[in-house]
């Protein structure tokens, strides 16, 4: 088991690096940089930009030097022989937001947590609410549930979730007189974190995250059912209803836990979805997430805070793929002991 | 049965009345337990491409989506003549005016598909512009009429639609109008243009991208494959809609609507193809092993005739397939990328870009119909889950 973790974790990290270069080099991509973009638009307005805070920032940042130094900057920071000096993603620093003209990490506060905590409550949410249907469905098959809980998936594998989001936020507004938009009462926004603010982040929290966990909801339920039918259309569960083993026995010792192992390996496609997902409904519900902020900088070519944000998801998702995967090996112990070459 | 328990060697039954010799004078057919009767034998001769529509057609909700979808594209080349107005055709003095019903009979009596005229009036109390049918009197909607005039795909002029309003003054708005008076079902019409074929071109390019990758990786084997292997890793555990965010937010802003829209098409496939090439890896790697493949490498079949002779026939049904199922989700990245403004620009109409109308919750309160082009996004997204569902049970036939 230790070996496979270590295993897991070594490579991890060339993924990551990879993405940090994939990364580096979509928010480099855009001809011009920031500063250019700034230059201009002041001197249109006639106004001159504070040439001592031009050349500090050219110099903090590097903006004139070729890429590949940049991105070893951004990444590691600058050093004098052995000793660190200042930056790099690996120390901490996330970079200088221009638009905010504000270093990114104060730019971004407590998106970053918010974000893991919905994506968290998604995931909690999409287990939930498809494990029991998708078992129901599965041994109830050609049920009406079993039709209806199809079509419901359907339905929601189709439509996009802005659209929902919207309409959920219109009936929400209706039948409940709240204003769901927002994380958290406009009293907390700003404030530290206590009890009383997770409370308040709790209660509006769930309309996003029932938005966003959806479509995942939906791909799940598909996905165990057939995995469940396939297990139960076996001989073994013939053979052991004939011997007249109790239907839930039956059912529990076996089959259900050989379908669970899609279950957990799911993780690696649901979280990039769920985070997918979480961007276009928080614009929508203009949820203090990644999602806006990532948009408007993606806009204004604010190139080390888009960085960040898309560097945060990507960890987020490889963090979490390497969880399902450390669940899965606990789980099957094919996969713990390194047996995976069985197809 | 009796005389299997009482045989005697002599062949006579107990009672001692012997039993006539049967001789069978019909042609001796040595094969004649294997043949079958000739429906079954329709089967068992057909092609393969044969038995997977024999297949395919028993999947009846496939079937329709095919049917549906095959509309769909048919109208999508005469969408000119199909839409009662232009793309940008403006009607400033009815600004988002509400669907407009038909109806059949005018006091009781039946005189065909009619609209009433529209009375508009500002409700100062609200701001909202209150649009209340005129039932006094009944206007015909014409068919096979001349209306808006327009350049049939941009080059053959022609002003003959399948129906318009009833005369210049009466609108006929079936799915409202928005912000600038412009007809929905006209716009949702030409935007169908640019939805479908956006799907369509993105998966061209995914699936030449995933063929490319996939069947290097799965003839080469090695480290070929484990370094494709660890790039698809890299890119999956990358978001897809961030992914798609940040490619579009690269396409310059003075470039023409039509090259971004092919900006965005090639992006849309750019991330896509990796289940495709892992579908086409995967497939590749089980099939060398299979034993006719062996069997043409003995004879002396040649590399490239055994993947294109031999390989590609077993695996291209299986591609067509996961192709399909791959098309919806284009066409919901396209709707999002739009919706969220960094997608196909204002010119150009796709699904997405009428949704992009549809952002602010006063929408849903005051305007719903603004948010219709969500029903064909629905409808084409299933008929695509649908359809290829029905293609992937159908690509094994003999199973």
């Amino acid at each position: 088991m230790l070996r496979y973790l270590i295993q897991r974790v070594l490579v991890m990290v060339p993924t990551l690096l990879v993405i940090s270069m994939l990364v580096f080099a979509i928010i480099q991509a855009p001809p011009g940089d920031f500063l250019e973009t700034m230059m201009a638009e002041m001197q249109s307005r006639g106004e001159n930009m504070d040439q001592d805070k031009m050349d500090f920032l050219r110099k903090t940042y590097g903006l004139d030097e070729p890429m590949y130094v940049q991105y070893v900057h951004w990444m590691f920071g600058r050093w004098e022989g052995l000793e660190h000096k200042s930056g790099g993603l690996l120390f901490g620093d996330l970079g200088y937001s221009f638009e905010h003209n504000l270093p990114v990490s104060e730019v971004v506060g407590d998106r970053l947590m918010l974000t893991v905590i919905v994506s968290l409550a998604s995931i909690l949410f999409v287990w939930i609410v498809s494990f029991p249907i998708a078992v129901y469905s599965a041994t109830h098959q050609y049920s009406i549930f079993d039709y209806v809980f199809t079509f419901l998936g359907y339905i929601g594998l189709a439509t996009p979730s802005f659209l929902i989001a919207l309409v959920l936020l219109y009936f929400a507004n209706i039948w409940f007189g709240t204003s769901i938009g927002g994380m958290m009462d406009a009293a907390y926004i700003g404030q530290p974190w206590s009890l009383a603010k997770i409370a308040s982040v709790f209660e509006h929290m769930w309309i996003p995250v029932l938005v966003i966990g959806l479509p995942g909801t939906a791909g799940m339920i598909r996905r165990l059912r057939a995995n469940l039918l396939d297990e139960l259309n076996k001989q073994y569960v013939t053979t052991g209803r004939a011997k007249g083993l109790p239907p839930l026995k039956l059912l529990l010792r076996y089959p259900l836990r050989i379908s669970l192992n899609p279950f957990i390996a799911d993780i690696g496609s649901l979280l990039p979805e769920l985070i997918s997902g979480s961007v276009i409904v928080s614009v929508v519900m203009s949820l203090p997430i990644t999602g806006p902020m990532l948009l408007s900088a993606l806009r204004s070519q604010d190139m080390y805070l888009a960085g960040s944000f898309l560097m945060f998801m990507a960890f987020l998702t490889v963090i979490g793929i390497f969880i399902s995967d450390v669940m899965l090996a606990l789980l099957d112990p094919r996969i713990r002991l390194g047996a995976g070459a069985e197809k | 049965m009796s005389d299997l328990t009482s045989h005697t060697p002599s062949g006579r039954t107990p009672s001692g009345t012997g039993l006539p010799h049967f001789v069978n004078h019909a042609p001796f057919d040595p094969y004649a337990i294997d043949s079958v009767n000739p429906a079954l034998e329709k089967i068992y001769m057909a092609s393969q491409w044969r038995m997977m529509w024999l297949r395919f057609r028993r999947h009846k909700v496939a079937v329709a989506a095919g049917l549906v979808l095959a509309l769909m594209y048919l109208a999508i080349l005469c969408v000119e003549f199909l839409a009662p107005y232009g793309q940008h055709s403006r009607n400033v003095d009815y600004i988002y005016a509400p669907p407009q019903s038909v109806h059949w009979t005018h006091q009781g009596k039946f005189i065909g598909p009619f609209v009433y005229a529209l009375d508009y009036k500002l409700d100062m109390e609200n701001l909202q512009r209150v649009y209340t049918e005129n039932v006094i009197e009944p206007r015909l909607i014409r068919f096979f009429c001349e209306g808006v005039p327009y350049k049939f795909w941009g080059l053959v002029e022609g002003n003959t639609h399948l129906f318009c309003p009833p005369d210049e003054f009466t609108p006929l708005f079936l799915l409202g109008s928005d912000r600038l008076g412009r007809d929905m079902l006209s716009r949702i019409l030409y935007g169908m243009r640019i939805s479908l074929t956006i799907g369509l071109l993105g998966v061209v390019v995914s699936f030449i991208l995933g063929m490319t990758f996939g069947g290097l990786a799965g003839y080469y084997g090695g480290w070929v494959d484990d370094l494709l292997q660890r790039s698809i890793e890299v890119l999956r555990s990358i978001p897809h809609l961030p992914l798609w965010l940040a490619l579009a937010a690269i396409l310059p802003v003075t470039w023409s609507p039509m090259l971004v829209y092919f900006g965005i098409t090639i992006i849309l496939g750019l991330i896509d193809w990796t289940g495709l090439a892992r579908a086409v890896r995967s497939r590749l790697l089980s099939l060398r092993e299979e034993d006719f493949c062996v069997a043409a490498q003995l004879m002396g079949a040649s590399p490239g005739r055994i993947i294109f002779r031999h390989l590609m026939p077993s695996f291209m049904s299986h591609l067509i397939a996961s192709a399909t199922l791959a098309i919806p989700s284009m066409i919901l990245g396209e709707t999002a990328l739009s919706f969220l403004g960094l997608g196909i620009r204002a010119p150009i109409t796709s699904w997405g870009v009428l949704l992009n109308e549809a952002q602010n919750i006063n929408v849903v309160a005051l305007y719903p119909w603004l948010m219709l082009p969500i029903i064909p996004v629905i409808i084409v997204v299933l008929a695509f889950n649908f359809l290829g569902d029905g293609l992937r049970d159908a690509a094994d036939p003999y199973r």
